[in-house]
């Protein structure tokens, strides 16, 4: 266990969101903005910020920056949801790209699939203006005993 | 043997293109150049970069967007003409975490570019492509949006 993860159980308990994000540099960087939904499950958000974008004809969003927002959001998820204080570490990362990211706020939802002893599996989902229109899909495993 | 680009003219200013885009900027990506159809960028280590700050790691996303930008270009090594290009999927192993304080290398190929989908692979490293820190694959949708993403050059 971490210093970090220490702070992190302590904003957590605090319900401290932003302060969570803003412990991950990168987080910072992107602009992620963190809170709970209607029905108490974390709900991740990131303005559109002109820094982000990939390509600038559309403009879109970058599809890696896409990729590292969904990618923080499974980790903190992930963390927030266990009591371990162990830093999960990412095994491998899936994403499908099933819309551009137009220049407007992306928004994504975690779950976790399964947590098993060694290994969890955590679906993200990423989307803008309408739930039903997902701007990208990504899968990550994480692997739980690990002595970083 | 070493296949050259398609077209230098099409290669060269994608490459310098790709990590201008605001995103790659931000980031401090850098082209160095290509072996032969394969790009390599740069990300130098900075702390606004950081994903554990209790260990000073890089953040996955860095990662994530470096093999995205360099599969990226090395589609373009493989085009007579420029044309706008989208990821289709990703999807990237982390072999061993990422050294704090060291500069990560992106080299990456189109293995195959069919008619309307690119295929590559990327490996990141710190001195050595043989001793991956991280692996890549992707697809690309080719023509993904009739506006071109930079000017035609001049012939």
């Amino acid at each position: 266990m971490s210093d970090f993860m220490e702070q992190f159980a302590t904003l957590r308990d605090q319900k401290r969101f932003q302060d969570v994000v803003n412990a991950i540099p990168y987080a910072r960087l992107m602009g992620v903005e963190l809170g709970e939904d209607e029905s108490g499950d974390l709900l991740f958000s990131l303005p559109f910020h002109e820094r982000n974008v990939g390509n600038t004809v559309l403009p879109a969003l970058h599809g890696g920056l896409i990729g590292g927002f969904l990618e923080n959001a499974a980790m903190i998820h992930l963390i927030w949801n266990r009591e371990s204080l162990d830093t999960p570490k990412i095994v491998d990362f899936s994403l499908d790209y099933l819309r551009s990211g137009r220049p407007k706020t992306l928004y994504a939802r975690c779950e976790i699939t399964k947590q098993g002893k060694r290994v969890a599996h955590v679906l993200i989902e990423a989307w803008q203006e309408d739930r039903s229109k997902p701007v990208a899909v990504a899968r990550a495993h994480f692997l739980l005993a690990t002595t970083s | 043997m070493i296949a050259t680009p398609v077209n230098p003219k099409v290669f060269e200013p994608m490459g310098q293109l790709f990590v201008s885009l605001p995103h790659c900027a931000a980031l401090g990506f850098q082209y160095l150049g290509a072996d032969g159809r394969k790009p390599v960028l740069k990300v130098d280590w900075r702390e606004e970069l950081v994903g554990n700050p209790a260990t000073g790691v890089v953040h996955g996303g860095i990662i994530t967007s470096l093999v995205d930008t360099t599969s990226a270009v090395a589609v373009t090594a493989h085009l007579e003409r420029v044309e706008t290009i989208a990821t289709l999927d990703l999807r990237i192993d982390y072999l061993k975490a990422a050294t704090p304080g060291k500069a990560i290398y992106c080299r990456a190929e189109c293995y195959r570019l069919a008619s309307q989908v690119a295929f590559t692979r990327a490996v990141c490293y710190h001195d050595n492509p043989d001793d991956p820190i991280a692996h890549g694959v992707a697809t690309f949708m080719r023509e993904s949006s009739p506006l071109p993403m930079l000017q035609e050059p001049q012939a």
